[in-house]
This record gives C-alpha cells, sequence and structure tokens, in this order.
C-alpha cells in the first residue's frame, strides 16, 4: 500500500470508528438534549416536575377526571387492575389510590410499570409522589399484591384539559430485573 | 497506447484464468464488472419478490401467500434492492468509471477492492437464507423497528450479521474511492475539473463513512437487546423504542441520498453529451450536492412525524426538510438550462436521463408533500409513501443506472448495443413503471396503509393496474438482461469517443480500453 493511501485509508477507518461509537453516544445524547430542552413529552422525569413557584389557590372549585388503565405486556400472565377506574380530582390536592396485581403462575416473577399519560401536553402536570413504577414488583407464585400511588395534578394544568389518562404498562422482568426504572 | 500499457506492464500481467481470475482479481474493470452483475442478479431476486407482492395485491383477500410470508416479502425485497442493486450498481460504476475519469491506473487500494465485493455475495446468501429458516424471514419492515422486529424468529442475528457484512463492504468501497480521487487524479486535474460523477461520489463516499457505522450499532443494540440482556430499546428496562427510530433514520436519510447522489453524477454526465453543449452551472452543481449532503443530516425525524414529538421539533424537521428543495431544484434547472438549445439527439442513455429527470421530479415533490406536517399525518405509512419512494428509487436511481449502462457499455465492451432494442427498453420500462407506482399516490391518499396484504374493495382497481404494471415493468427487464449480453458478446464496433459529444479522459482510451489504462498519468489542460 503507498504510503499517502495508507494514510487516506487510516483516517477515514478512524472516522468510522468514531462514527460507531457516536451511534452509541446517541442514547444518552439525545436524553440529555431532551430534558436540557424540555422537548421530550416523556413522563420518564415526573418526579422533578414539581414546579418551583408557589401555587396559588385558584378557582378552588375546579375538578378534572383522572382515568387509570393498567395492562400487561402481551403475553405477561399477570391480572393488573386499578382499584379505581376513574376519579375526580382538584389539582394541587394530593390523593392516594392503589392498584392491584396478581401473579397467575406458579413461579415467582419479577414485573416492572412503565407509565404513560394521555393527552401528552398534561403528562408534565401530573405529579406521582409515591408510584410502583420508580421500582421492579416482586411476586411469588399465585401472590397478590396491592401497590399504592400517591399523585398530585399540577394547578398549572392547561384550563383546556378536563380529563386525564394515566396508563401503566407491566412488563417481564424476571429475566433481567436489577436493571431499574423510574 | 494499449501496446506500450502491456509491455510495461509484463511483470504483473499475471492472468490465473476461469472462476479463479474473478475471486483473486484486484483490477478495477474487472470488479467494476463483478459489482454490476451481483447487482443484475439482485435486482431479478428483488424483482421476483416484487412480484409476489403484487400477485397478491392483485385482487382483494388473501389467495396465495400468507400474511408472514407477504410481509417477510415486503421487508426482503427492500433491503436486496437497497443493499443489493442499488448501492453494488454505483459501486460498480464507481470502479469502473472513477479511475478512467480521474486518469488512474487502478482503484488506490487494489486487494481492499477485491475484499470489499466478495463479502457481498456472502452477505446475500445468509440474508437469503432466512426465508428457510423457522419462523420464516425477517417480516418486521426494513426499517427494522422495535419491538415488533424482536419478534423476528430464528432470522434474526442472520439479518444483523449481513446487514453488518454490507455496511463492511460499503465502508471499505467508500475508503477506496476517497482514497481514488483525493490522492491518484491526473496532473492539472484539480478538484474543481473533476467530472460531477466524481464529484458526487466523492460525496455519497464520505456520506457512507459517516453513516453506515451508525447503522451498525443500531442493529448491534438491537441484537443485544434481543440475546444479551440490555434495554436500549425494551421499555420495561428504561430503554425507549422511538429511540431506535431516532438511531436508523440518523443513517436513513443520509441513506436515501447515498442512493441518489451518484445518480445526478451520471446525469450530469450523459445531458452535456447528448444536447452537445457544457454542463450549465458546473460548480453551483458541485456546491447543491455538498448542501444536500450536509442538510441530510439535520432532516431525519421526518420519517417519523407520528411518533409524538413536541411541536417544535416537528417545526424544525419540516422546514429543514423543505429547506432541501432548493438545492436539488438548482440542479434541475441546471439541467433544464444544460438541454436548452442545445442539439440534442435521443439515444437511449439520453432517453434514460431526461426519464430520470421528470419522474424522479415527480417523486421530488410528493416528497415535499409529504414535508409538510399536518399534512403527513394522514400520508403517514400509506401507499402515497411508497408511492413517493418508488418514483425517486426505480425511475430515479434504477434509470440512472441503466442511463449509465447503455452510456458507458460500448466503451466498456467495444460493442454498440442495439439502439432499437434499447429504445423499446425505455418506453416499455417508462409506460409500465408508471402504471405500477402512479395509482399508489390515489390508493394511498384514500387511505391504503402500507404493509398489508389484503385491502378494503374500494381499492381494488387501482391495486390491478399496479400489479398489471408492476409484471410488464419486470418482463421489459429481461429485454435489459438480453441487450447487456448481446452487446458483451458483439455488434458494431464502438470508437473511441463512441458519443460525438461525449468529453473526459475515458474518451481519449480505446474501446474496450486496455486491462491497465493509463500507465502514464494523461495530463489535464
Amino acid at each position: 500500500m503507498k504510503r499517502p493511501h495508507r494514510r487516506t485509508a487510516v483516517r477515514l477507518a478512524a472516522v468510522c470508528v468514531l462514527m460507531l461509537g457516536f451511534s452509541y453516544a446517541l442514547v444518552p445524547l439525545y436524553d440529555a438534549l431532551c430534558d436540557l430542552t424540555g422537548l421530550s413529552g416523556s413522563t420518564s422525569n415526573l418526579t422533578q416536575a414539581t414546579p418551583a413557584a408557589p401555587e396559588v389557590e385558584t378557582a378552588a372549585e375546579r375538578q378534572v377526571t383522572l382515568q387509570f388503565v393498567a395492562n400487561v405486556n402481551h403475553s405477561m400472565p399477570w391480572d393488573i387492575r386499578p382499584d379505581q377506574f376513574e376519579m375526580k380530582v382538584r389539582p394541587g390536592h394530593t390523593y392516594q389510590t392503589v392498584f392491584h396485581a396478581h401473579n397467575r403462575t406458579a413461579r415467582p416473577m419479577t414485573g416492572q410499570a412503565v407509565p404513560s399519560v394521555a393527552p401528552q401536553m398534561a403528562a408534565p402536570h401530573l405529579i406521582k409522589q409515591e408510584c410502583f413504577c420508580f421500582t421492579s414488583q416482586p411476586l411469588d407464585a399465585g401472590e397478590s399484591v396491592e401497590m399504592p400511588l400517591i399523585f398530585k395534578v399540577s394547578e398549572r394544568l392547561p384550563e383546556t384539559i378536563g380529563t386525564l389518562t394515566l396508563s401503566y404498562t407491566f412488563f417481564d422482568v424476571s429475566q433481567t430485573s436489577g436493571t431499574q426504572s423510574g | 497506447m494499449s501496446e506500450i500499457a502491456a509491455a510495461h506492464d509484463d511483470h504483473h500481467d499475471y492472468h490465473p484464468s476461469g472462476l479463479w481470475r474473478w475471486v483473486t482479481t484486484t483490477n478495477h474493470k474487472d470488479i467494476g464488472t463483478l459489482y454490476l452483475w451481483l447487482a443484475m442478479i439482485m435486482f431479478f431476486i428483488g424483482g421476483a419478490m416484487a412480484l409476489v407482492i403484487r400477485t397478491e395485491l392483485f385482487s382483494p383477500g388473501l389467495q396465495f401467500v400468507d400474511p408472514q410470508f407477504f410481509n417477510s416479502m415486503t421487508t426482503l425485497h427492500a433491503l436486496v434492492m437497497i443493499f443489493g442493486v442499488v448501492m453494488p450498481a454505483f459501486t460498480g460504476l464507481a470502479n469502473w468509471q472513477i479511475p478512467l475519469m480521474v486518469g488512474a491506473t487502478d482503484m488506490a487500494l487494489p486487494r481492499l477492492n477485491n475484499w470489499s465485493f466478495w463479502i457481498l455475495p456472502f452477505a446475500f446468501a445468509m440474508l437469503l437464507s432466512t426465508m428457510f429458516m423457522d419462523g420464516g424471514g425477517p417480516a418486521g419492515g426494513w426499517t427494522l423497528y422495535p419491538p415488533l422486529t424482536l419478534q423476528t424468529g430464528n432470522a434474526l442475528p442472520f439479518v444483523i450479521f449481513s446487514i453488518h457484512f454490507m455496511g463492511m463492504s460499503s465502508i471499505m468501497g467508500a475508503i477506496n474511492i476517497i482514497a481514488t480521487i483525493v490522492n491518484m487524479r491526473a496532473p492539472g486535474m484539480h478538484m474543481m475539473k473533476m467530472p460531477l460523477f466524481v464529484w458526487t461520489w466523492l460525496i455519497t463516499a464520505f456520506l457512507l463513512i459517516a453513516v453506515m457505522p451508525v447503522l451498525a450499532g443500531g442493529v448491534t443494540m438491537l441484537l443485544t437487546d434481543k440475546f444479551f440482556g440490555t434495554s436500549f430499546f425494551n421499555a420495561a428496562g428504561g430503554g425507549d423504542p422511538v429511540m431506535f427510530q431516532h438511531i436508523f433514520w440518523f443513517f436513513g436519510h443520509p441513506e436515501v441520498y447515498i442512493l441518489i447522489l451518484p445518480s445526478f453524477g451520471v446525469v450530469s454526465s450523459i445531458l452535456p453529451t447528448f444536447s452537445r453543449k457544457p454542463l450549465f452551472g458546473y460548480s453551483s452543481m458541485v456546491y447543491a450536492t455538498a448542501s444536500i449532503a450536509f442538510l441530510s443530516f439535520v432532516v431525519w425525524a421526518h420519517h417519523m412525524f407520528t411518533v409524538g414529538m413536541p411541536l417544535a421539533g416537528e417545526l424544525f424537521f419540516m422546514f429543514a426538510t423543505m429547506l432541501i428543495a432548493v438545492p436539488t431544484g438548482v440542479k434541475v434547472f441546471n439541467w433544464v438550462a444544460t438541454m436548452w438549445r442545445g442539439s440534442m439527439t435521443f439515444e437511449t442513455p439520453m432517453l434514460f436521463a431526461i426519464g430520470f429527470i421528470i419522474m424522479f421530479t415527480i417523486g421530488g415533490f410528493s416528497g415535499l408533500m409529504l414535508a409538510i406536517v399536518p399534512a403527513d399525518f394522514q400520508y403517514h405509512d400509506s401507499y402515497f409513501v411508497v408511492a413517493h419512494f418508488h418514483y425517486v428509487l426505480v425511475p430515479g436511481s434504477i434509470f440512472a443506472i441503466m442511463a449509465a449502462v447503455y452510456y458507458w457499455l460500448p466503451k466498456w465492451t467495444g460493442n454498440h448495443y442495439p439502439e432499437r432494442l434499447g429504445k423499446w427498453h425505455f418506453w416499455l420500462s417508462t409506460i409500465f413503471v408508471n402504471l405500477t407506482f402512479f395509482p399508489m399516490h390515489f390508493v394511498g391518499l384514500a387511505g391504503m396503509p402500507r404493509r398489508i396484504p389484503d385491502y378494503a374493495l374500494q381499492f381494488a382497481d387501482y391495486n390491478m393496474l399496479a400489479s398489471i404494471g408492476a409484471f410488464g415493468f419486470g418482463f421489459a427487464q429481461l429485454l435489459f438482461l438480453y441487450i447487456v449480453v448481446v452487446t458483451i458478446r458483439g455488434g458494431e464496433k464502438a470508437t473511441d469517443q463512441v458519443w460525438e459529444g461525449a468529453e473526459g479522459l475515458e474518451w481519449t482510451l480505446p474501446s474496450p480500453p486496455p486491462y491497465h489504462s493509463f500507465t502514464t498519468p494523461p495530463v489535464v489542460r
């Protein structure tokens, strides 16, 4: 290989290696960019979303409807249901509810709930103070459990939103438990 | 010239014969030929898959294949046509033409060249073998979105490794092309004197080096998610399936320019020859190509407007995408201005080049429609998208490749192709390609989703037309194969210049050029 060719080839190969590294770097980079710009609309960082400004007592009579949905990822043999399917809540007040989980199988399993809020614009205004979705949930064979959820709806919830839906999907993480998500 | 070359090169004129010649060759002309034949074979394999799809869609209802197999046909058709036809065909053209056009003896890295070709047959053997595995071939779409793609059976690791191989081959080819262009130009050929085909390939090669590793990384994450317990795209482990779409389209959008930029170079070579005028706006063509390549890195999310992006993101990607219409428009205007008041003749390469300009522009306009966020919510994942990208890829890239083959085949073989048959091929292809893809706009706007084996009765007539067109187009390509074979075997002898208006270093060589050309570098004035 002639020297100038070798030099060009080595440099270009180095660019390739860098770009391969870049593809992995994209994973944290996207998260960082979304946090920085607030562009993501994801519910994953709800705990940090507590508004800094003191909440003003506005028209105390405002009520919104909060609906609960729970389901399992396609083949997970658990029964999941919310205790109440719907609640009337006042923005700014803290409420508590529970979800029921039951492991139908004859083996111990670990589940992980992943939340999602609709409409998307409401996601930053639903503040979960305690949630079973912060940790993974182990259940022995045939065991049932009540899982608490403490939350409030921020008073900054846009006036146009009257109904919110909080949906949980349970994933089977028995193979990979130890990995955590918020 | 050829005798001098032969005498000079005795010491490395070792020619093994038969198959071994092709396996061990490091000659750019041999490797170019190998790439082009691979593309031809894969074109008929991918075309057969398209005909399975069109047969099933000929009328509503499920009649010929089961839906799982249908979906693996759409997936494999795309992978074969993109990685097995258009990319190898362009690399083959680059191998043949770039050394001839810049006045080099060969490619800069001949052994690497041999390796980058010979990876490909194995990659495609592996990809196609997945059709016979438990669980069938990959059927989640060529974009391989998780979590659906992670439900693929035994085929998944084979698909991913074959994509790795294709990526390695493209990267090595790109390194070779850049090294050749940067280091081996004839004395006097400075950058702004290079033929546009060389320029567009230089820019394409940089795109390949920048994005093929990103695809490799993305599919490797799929592999580790499936088999090694990582959670890049697994919501249960804190991952995000939408992340894959971002990574994939960060590769995917530059990729579509990889599939089209060399066509721009081909058309920019052919039009001046048959208009008998120099190319209009050479330097603006170079800058337009470079700006298209640059913009291709900041528009990826227009493929995923419906994933739930915030408004600010959608607006940014919409306007960035529409910005690409500006340099592309510069190119189309330059091509038209090149033909304006030229002494035009309409040999087959010119017909394909003009067909390219008109039909690629149709595809470009439907692309602009798709770029509009509020409208895209209706068009997304419909047959309108299918119509759009087939217009830019079939009468776009594929027509440009055919134009290039007709244009340079007399140079490569020393024989003229049968002109009358070539024109037949062009007109049959053009009529049938429009019959196939134009109706897809209408069914798409009316709501027919893509990647389905069955559809509502209201779409029946247009689908029948599209299927008839697809079979017509497919069989017209057998004529292309026939023309190439008879031209290689014989025919009217071509002169060195081949075409009356042709200019450039490749036309100063005899037709066919000697096995080792430009052993003394030509001097460009």
